[in-house]
């Protein structure tokens, strides 16, 4: 239970990673904008090539980018059939009884494709995958700080944030442990129907729950005692200084956004509305 | 007269809960401890023990009573919130699970938390986070993750932690309870390093009589009070009366007694185990040199 791997941070040194985190939460929306201008063959291509040089720059092996994509897989067939055969042009490719497959249909389910991929791979290998949670945490800290000032709590989420990622590994190490016990006076949580198996989970839970408020309890004493009194006037120990290569690398993204845009307006076959 | 680090005069404390009946606590406790002292405070529980500890930081306040901690007057009723910070900035508290201390997902930030409460700058905090992590000899453990570390291990980061906010009192609340005996004995061991080598004033709340043997003075607290106060040979002495009070005597202390009642003559009260297999040896040797004569 002590392997759980928090997040799906992969821990390797590559150019990507050693970007601040803050930087790296800015060119990931960027480069959702980016996935989001494109409009042609041209500019999609460009966007696949980009991905793939992202992927080795990052040092993320594919078969872990591939699990990332297992969960939308559902939502991604749906978006294709979806364009595939909605999509309606000039260009008719394909007609039986009421269905009808335009050129501009496959075009456009194609894209639609690729824009998810890149997007989700795009996003986990800015963030998640080359970034640890807890530096996500103080990044997202430091970038909505001024929601400070329209009184918006930021230091106390990223407190949370940082607490709950802490206390993860903890409370699942304990479920384990209510659950052994509770197997071991005869409570049977694989059989039975879909009922039974829910009421076998409170025995976990309550315990589980208890447990969490007492943790709480003492965890805010020992914070107390530690001198903890919210985000004001509070220091850190390392202050992350933006260097060369994170401007480097913004400057790159905005210039790949530029470049889209160009490949945009060469109107070669079709160019999605 | 030299002022007295912590002052107690005639302490009370109920625990009052909605619904339930009040548990008088503390009863008249009253005691001092002067600046370096290494003092373990023993008693069964219940004997109020923890609450004392707890009192001292401000965690509790006490019913009555007048409570003095570094030059401050905790009972007074002008105390502010600023004042109960910068006690506990003085007196920092090491609770007994150290998974629940911990806030931080790599160890070293977890003991910058207190210094970055504070607010000391960077620099400052990066050389205190590497002075106290190498003080509890968890310097090559810097960037672990607590939960992959042992008890021992997790309760030296949270000692660290303390250490960091560089404090002049440490109190230990039941610190070694969760803990196994290599990890214990870890943990004591920074104890003492810390009360010899920075003159740090050490108050270590137990149950565990082999710990309360290594500090400079016992107290046993019974009923709400004081009911032994002087160094550990001296308390053990009595040990009829600690039994009585629900409490054991360390292993080699019985064991002199015991010989003792056999006829054997034996010197002083030893305190480890080391001291204690010398008197025997010692008192084993005469006893056979007066045979052969």
């Amino acid at each position: 239970m002590s392997s759980i791997a928090l997040g799906q941070y992969y821990p390797v040194s590559s150019p990507v990673h050693r970007l601040d985190a803050r930087m790296k939460v800015i060119l990931a929306i960027l480069y959702i904008v980016c996935t989001f201008l494109c409009k042609n063959v041209l500019s999609f291509a460009a966007l696949a090539f980009s991905a793939l040089v992202l992927i080795l720059l990052a040092r993320i092996p594919l078969r872990v980018i591939l699990r990332a994509i297992r969960p939308i897989l559902f939502i991604m067939c749906f978006t294709a059939v979806l364009n595939l055969f909605f999509v309606k042009g000039e260009n008719l490719l394909f007609a039986w009884w009421k269905l009808q497959i335009y050129v501009e249909g496959l075009y456009s389910a194609a894209f639609m494709l690729l824009r998810i991929v890149v997007l989700i791979m795009g996003t986990s290998l800015f963030l998640t995958y080359t970034t640890t949670p807890i530096a996500l945490t103080d990044a997202l800290e430091s970038l909505l700080a001024p929601l400070r000032l329209i009184r918006v709590p930021v230091h106390e989420f990223a407190m949370m944030m940082t607490i709950a990622l802490r206390f993860i590994p903890l409370l699942s190490e304990e479920t384990g442990k209510i659950m052994n016990a509770q197997k071991a006076r005869g409570v049977d949580f694989a059989h039975g129907g879909l009922i039974k198996r829910a009421k076998a989970l409170i025995p976990i839970l309550i315990p589980l729950f208890v447990s969490a408020f007492r943790r709480a309890e003492e965890l805010a004493t020992a914070m107390e005692c530690r001198c903890y009194r919210g985000g004001s006037g509070r220091t850190k120990m390392t202050v992350p200084h933006l260097h060369f290569r994170d401007f480097a690398a913004l400057l790159l993204v905005i210039g790949f956004g530029a470049g889209i845009l160009y490949l945009n307006r060469l109107g070669i076959g079709y160019t999605m509305p | 007269m030299k002022e007295a680090f912590i002052r107690a005069k005639d302490l009370y404390y109920t625990y009052k809960e909605e619904g339930q009946e009040p548990v008088s606590v503390l009863r008249g406790l009253s005691l001092e401890i002067q600046k370096g002292e290494y003092v373990a405070i023993l008693g069964h529980n219940g004997s109020g023990k923890s609450t004392f500890a707890k009192l001292l930081n401000m965690i509790l306040e006490p019913d009555s009573g007048e409570l003095w901690v570094a030059g401050r007057e905790l009972t007074s009723p002008e105390l502010t919130e600023d004042d109960v910070y910068a006690l506990r900035r003085e007196v920092g508290m090491v609770f007994q699970n150290p998974d629940n201390q911990l806030v931080a997902t790599i160890v070293e930030e977890d003991v910058a938390f207190g210094p970055e409460n504070l607010g000391v700058p960077s620099a400052e905090i990066r050389r205190r986070v590497d002075e106290a992590l190498a003080a509890v000899g968890m310097s090559n453990f810097a960037k672990s993750e607590p939960h992959r570390l042992s008890g021992g291990q997790k309760q030296r980061v949270a000692i660290a932690g303390i250490i960091a906010m560089m404090p002049n009192c440490m109190i230990f609340d039941e610190s070694t309870a969760m803990l196994d005996p290599v990890g214990r004995r870890e943990v004591v061991e920074t104890f003492e390093k810390l009360n010899r080598e920075r003159g740090i004033t050490v108050i270590t709340i137990t149950h565990y009589m082999n710990e309360a043997a290594r500090a400079d003075r016992v107290i046993v607290l019974d009923e709400g009070k004081v009911l032994m106060d002087g160094k550990p040979f001296e308390v053990f002495a009595r040990a009829e009366e600690l039994v009585a009070t629900g409490l054991d005597v360390p292993q080699c202390t019985s064991l002199v007694h015991a010989l003792r009642k056999k006829g054997l003559v034996i010197d002083g009260e030893p305190v480890t185990t080391e001291e204690c297999a010398e008197m025997i040896c010692r008192a084993l040797e005469e006893h056979h040199g007066k045979g052969n004569a």
